[in-house]
């Protein structure tokens, strides 16, 4: 009986240990991030895991440069736009890929899929010159374009395999009631699909947030930069000093709106995750 | 004239062919049920009618207008869905008035209609509730309620009554044959419940393989099927089927079954058949009597199934399935008792080796019959 007891306590001890290392090993380096942001430049090497005065220079540092709050504009304006754009074209394409049948609708996923698949650097030197001829070179559209480019495969995917789990009959009863297919998708399947257009939209803003291959080729100038180029270009008084607490301090500010976004959507995210259950 | 024609319609879906050359008529204000086994296209044909399927050949008509190319609205009918599939974001009003939403009806009289109908149906007390908050029959009132609002002239089922319980399913039966009865409209309805079939219908279509087998009232499908099929498609426990031979073709058929013997002056015209061609005897299980048989002679019982209004006795004749005989609930038979067979012959039905039934003589009453069979002794 004590043997049994002790092997639940052992369990219990062991389950509540992986978790503490999995939380560690997830959470320490955004931690030690915060807590370098918050240290003068003179206590900056040394190591220490708590902190006794916290100290707002690096802050007032990154917020008096213009160009900063500039790149967290247009990080904002490209990621909105990426969202805004990427969602609507997916709604629709997905609705015609889940819901119209017609031949080679496999083969249409599947290619949407496979241009998922080319990496980044594959295919920077191609939209490069796509982008000149376009000419949107140094401009936040021209961000926008790839951005779109590389979210829309996912976003496709995954709204399809939504709208394909939303029973048919559905969209019949609308079709009944004379919907348009254009009134049926906005007024009765896109209320349904609300949790899966959020998770999925916050994916799409967070990639767009976060690029920075795409943002240093395709940018120039400081009014056109966005945030991780911001930061990367963040440099200290001489050559050789790396300002580590100003580069923290701006990524802490760049990351902690994310984390917000997550937490509050995060009961639709996880609703959104687990729809196959919509019934009646 | 006729509210909805069908003229020679067909339906293929990859090569397959789901329905063949259906023509109908339904008259206005009918009451029309669909029946036939899963797969037998009742559903499509549904569908058609509701413009959800393309027509590949042949012409629907509604109020003699050509039909075919029209968006569902425009048809002026109104759907019943299996699974409801009513808005769940929306409220019962909402879901009701949806359609009327749309065709842009003035708001005043647009509440008027969802009003009305609510009422019509009792869901005045519950039009502020989401579907989710409201019981099976609750829904399925709703889905009524959405197809009737617009003020269609024809209303299609689709199975509306299958994911209800027992109980709630008999309800819901009257309901819908109350709501005929009220409001007149042409109601077609698709089911595979026989039971639904006999006691809503006006006039009863039996799909079969993407054919039309029969269509009659009710009445006339049980007492009279053209074929084999809708013998045993409908009636429960179904139709005996005993292989038989014909002795002596002839404007009275004289046959013989392993099972029951000779039977003479049958009320069946087989002279179109050779003699000793293979038929195939149809009698229904409340069309026999049992008598007790003596000694080893007769059939012996193999089971007994007792339902309290009722009782069904199961007899050994020699087939893969037994005989199914529907005797008084008093019946006493036991398992391994003797029997002797009394058939109704009136009452019985003759199909050739193909399950067409053979002509019948009209209204073949006892006398005849009588002197009929005095002829051939």
């Amino acid at each position: 009986m004590n043997l049994r007891l002790l092997k639940k306590a052992l369990l219990r001890l062991g389950f509540c240990g992986a978790i503490g290392v999995l939380l560690l090993y997830a959470v320490f380096p955004f931690y030690y991030a915060v807590l370098t942001s918050l240290k003068p430049s003179s206590a900056l090497f040394q190591v220490s895991y708590w902190l006794d005065k916290p100290d707002f220079s690096n802050y007032a540092a990154v917020l008096q440069q213009a160009s900063f709050l500039q790149a967290i504009g247009n990080s904002v304006f490209v990621a909105v736009c990426v969202v805004a754009l990427a969602l609507f074209l997916s709604l629709t394409a997905a609705y015609a890929l889940g819901r119209v049948k017609f031949r080679g609708r496999a083969t249409v996923l599947l290619l949407v899929l496979g241009v998922s698949m080319f990496p980044q650097v594959a295919v920077l030197s191609g939209l490069f010159e796509v982008i000149r001829a376009l000419g949107l070179y140094n401009s936040a559209w021209a961000l926008i374009l790839s951005y779109t480019i590389f979210t829309l495969p996912f976003t496709v995917w995954v709204l399809t395999t939504f709208i394909g789990q939303l029973p048919g009959e559905l969209e019949e009863a609308a079709i009944m009631d004379g919907a348009s297919p254009w009134v049926a998708l906005t007024r009765v399947l896109l209320p349904l699909l609300w949790p899966a257009l959020v998770t999925t939209g916050l994916l799409a803003f967070i990639a767009a947030w976060n690029e920075f291959l795409f943002a240093l080729t395709f940018t120039l100038t400081d009014q056109e930069r966005t945030v991780p180029v911001a930061i990367a270009l963040i440099s200290g008084g001489s050559q050789h000093e790396l300002p580590w607490g100003l580069l923290m301090a701006a990524s802490v500010m760049v990351t902690v709106p994310l984390v917000l976004l997550v937490l509050v959507f995060q009961r639709r995210i996880v609703s959104g995750l687990t729809t196959g259950a919509l019934k009646g | 004239m006729s509210k909805l024609k069908l003229d020679k319609v067909n339906k293929q879906l990859g090569g397959l062919r789901i329905l063949r050359d259906i023509s109908l008529e339904i008259a206005s204000g009918e009451f029309v049920v669909f029946v036939g086994p899963s797969g037998c296209g009742k559903s499509t044909l549904l569908r058609l009618i509701a413009g959800l399927e393309s027509i590949c050949a042949g012409d629907l008509l509604i109020d003699g207008r050509r039909v075919n190319d029209l968006e569902p609205r425009e048809r002026g009918v109104g759907m019943v869905f299996q699974s409801y599939a009513l808005y769940p974001h929306m409220s019962v009003y909402d879901n009701i008035g949806f359609g009327l939403k749309l065709a842009k009806t003035e708001k005043r009289s647009l509440r008027e209609r969802v009003l009305e109908t609510a009422r019509v149906l009792q869901l005045d007390k519950l039009l502020q509730r989401k579907p989710k908050e409201l019981s099976g029959g609750q829904r399925q009132r709703v889905a009524m309620g959405r197809a009737m609002a617009r003020e269609p002239d024809i209303l299609l089922f689709d199975e509306p009554l299958s994911n209800l319980d027992a109980a709630l399913r008999v309800q819901m039966r009257n309901e819908i044959a109350r709501l005929h009865a009220s409001l007149g409209t042409t109601m077609i309805y698709v089911t595979h419940d026989q039971v639904e079939a006999m006691t809503l219908a006006d006039k009863i279509v039996v799909l079969n393989a993407g054919r039309i087998e029969q269509v009659g009232s009710p009445r006339e499908l049980y007492e009279r099927p053209v074929s084999r099929f809708v013998a045993g498609f409908l009636g429960s426990p179904r139709m005996n089927f005993l292989p038989a031979r014909l002795l002596a073709p002839g404007a009275h058929s004289l046959i013989e079954t392993p099972a029951l013997g000779r039977l003479a002056a049958l009320p069946f015209d087989s002279s179109a058949l050779a003699a000793n061609s293979p038929l195939s005897l149809g009698i229904r299980p409340e069309h026999l009597a049992l008598q007790k048989a003596p000694g080893d002679a007769g059939l012996r019982v193999v089971g007994v199934e007792y339902l309290g209004c009722e009782t069904y006795v199961h007899l050994d004749v020699g087939e893969d399935e037994p005989l199914i005989c529907r005797c008084a609930a008093t019946a006493e038979w036991r398992q391994g008792d003797r029997v002797e067979l009394q058939p109704e012959l009136a009452n019985l039905h003759l199909f050739d080796a193909d399950g067409n039934a053979l002509p019948r003589h009209p209204t073949p009453d006892a006398a005849t019959l009588r002197a009929l069979a005095q002829g051939y002794a």
